[in-house]
């Protein structure tokens, strides 16, 4: 018994993310993408009986799900936060599948979206968890970068990874950039040397190897196998998910550099009964270079130690022999707080329903997406399809 | 000291131990007594064998680098000051990990997997940081 099949994602929207807010608010943000995705899945409002969402960093508040449902004027029956950092995108998708093959609704609104700065006066950012506060920010080890280049500086030192083929990674996501409108840096090609000569921010992490904050919001649709028929689209299925944790800090992760990708890829790929070979593209959460190449490696499309080499031998761009971040991949589409998670699952979506533009990949049916949040704290591993 | 501006612990009941002894330049963690395992941070419970047994022992103050950055911009607006500076995840040997800098060493000599040693700073009148410099 799994979730294999029972569920679909029949329609999607994204707001093309923006540097400044200009005035948007989180709540208006995922006001305005839930409605174009009820409406790009064929729907009205009214059939929407679920609701998943996220935190926002602009207004995050307790009992978020309702200041939500409240905002939209839904009137939810199953209904939640996920609260998985870059992987609660990821992580709604199973968790609609299986609230709606247990009979607990219909058709589930997943929605996020974020300014990443207060958007209303007198307000806070959420704080810090407890240790990291009081055991790592005085030492400087604070937000994400300098746990991404802990990461990177010891996956060096075991397999001899290079600075340059981190900076592949960043190269051949920006080609995919190119041809993506929406993206926030999609209007010139960059070379590896432009990598290497941008500024160090976390040594050994360059300005280019790291992910901007914006603002911007992302919505889906998750249904029945059966509704999903009655759909616009080609019905893309959830044929598997997985889901790992363990630790908050970095400094108390069990392994640097073997992820808990590789657990929830593990789980994935067996809920789905396929492997990484089927895969036609790949969308690994990308917040910094060596999380692609960490996540490749767990995710078992090359042997531990070799992801290096294996992103510097294969052309990771949407005509290329191995896709990987189509749109760009959040190093170029940029980082709009939870959406910048939910921007690799829609771009799963858009691939199989066929909707790729001049970045379609050719003849895909099966792709891999991975949802990652705080320093590789948790991973949401799912295996889409066409059915 | 006064005008000290980067982030201090703010210690609790179950951690104060730890930088009481970090005050008088000893590096203490918590020991549990019914599977032994050494634990770190400090916890109300063994985070192995979930345990209320915990006392605190006295360590070595000896590990080895297991991986540092250099941050050549500050991680935090208060930081900017110390400009390039290292921060590490020390692996110690008696197993814990613990977040820190490291001082004391010409960046070009860092190396992952270098051996280490505890070195206490003395931030402010309350509070000392556990730092760690080439043994």
């Amino acid at each position: 018994m799994s979730i294999k099949g029972k569920a679909a994602i029949t329609g999607f929207a994204e707001m093309s993310p923006q540097k400044d807010a200009e005035g948007r608010t989180p709540l208006g943000i995922m006001a305005t993408v839930a409605r174009e995705a009820i409406a790009d899945a064929g729907l009205e409002k009214k059939d929407i009986d679920g609701l998943l969402t996220g935190w926002a960093m602009g207004e995050y508040s307790i009992l978020w799900p309702s200041v939500v449902a409240e905002y939209l004027h839904l009137q939810p029956r199953y209904f939640n936060q996920v609260e998985l950092g870059g992987a609660s995108a990821a992580g709604m998708v199973w968790r609609a599948a299986a609230a709606i093959d247990a009979g607990m609704c219909h058709t589930v609104l997943c929605v996020v979206g974020d300014t990443r700065r207060v958007s209303t006066p007198g307000r806070k950012l959420p704080p810090f968890p407890p240790n990291d506060a009081e055991f790592d920010a005085p030492y400087g080890l604070i937000a994400a970068n300098p746990g991404y280049a802990l990461i990177a500086r010891r996956h060096m030192a075991e397999f001899g990874t290079t600075p340059q083929q981190m900076a592949k990674v960043a190269v051949d996501q920006r080609k995919n950039a190119c041809k993506n409108p929406a993206a926030i840096f999609g209007a010139k090609e960059i070379t590896i040397d432009d990598v290497l000569n941008s500024r160090m921010i976390v040594d050994p992490l360059h300005l280019l190897e790291i992910v901007s904050p914006c603002t911007g919001g992302g919505a889906f649709i998750v249904t029945s196998a059966e509704q999903a028929k009655r759909g616009p689209h080609r019905v893309v299925s959830l044929l598997g998910a997985g889901e790992a944790g363990g630790h908050c800090s970095i400094t108390h992760a069990q392994s640097l550099t073997t992820s808990l990708v590789k657990p929830a890829a593990e789980s994935a790929f067996k809920m789905a009964g396929v492997s990484p070979k089927d895969m036609h593209f790949v969308q690994p959460y990308d917040c910094y270079t060596i999380t692609v190449i960490v996540s490749l490696e767990d995710a078992g499309f090359c042997k531990k130690g070799e992801g290096g080499r294996f992103v510097e031998e294969h052309d990771l761009s949407y005509k290329g022999d191995f896709p990987c971040n189509t749109h760009g991949g959040q190093l170029s589409f940029g980082q709009p707080g939870l959406a910048g998670g939910m921007s690799h699952v829609i771009e799963g979506v858009r691939q199989l329903m066929g909707r790729g533009g001049e970045r379609q990949v050719k003849n895909a049916t099966i792709g891999y997406v991975n949802g990652n949040g705080g320093i590789m704290s948790e991973q949401c591993s799912l295996i889409l399809a066409v059915q | 000291m006064a005008d000290y501006k980067k982030p201090l612990p703010h210690p609790t009941a179950v951690t104060l131990p730890f930088w009481e002894a970090a005050k008088r330049h000893e590096l203490q963690i918590q020991q549990c007594g019914s599977c032994r395992a050494y634990v770190f941070y400090p916890r109300e419970v063994c985070s192995e064998c979930l345990s209320p047994d915990m006392s605190w022992v006295q360590v070595s103050g000896k590990g080895i680098l297991y991986s540092y950055t250099i941050a050549q911009a500050p991680t935090h607006s208060s930081f900017t000051e110390d400009v390039p500076y290292v921060i590490a995840i020390v692996e110690l040997a008696e197993g814990p990990h613990i977040t820190t800098n490291i001082v004391g060493c010409k960046i070009e000599d860092l190396k992952v997997n270098m051996p280490v040693v505890a070195s206490f700073a003395d931030v402010t009148p309350d509070i000392t940081l556990v730092k760690f410099r080439p043994a």
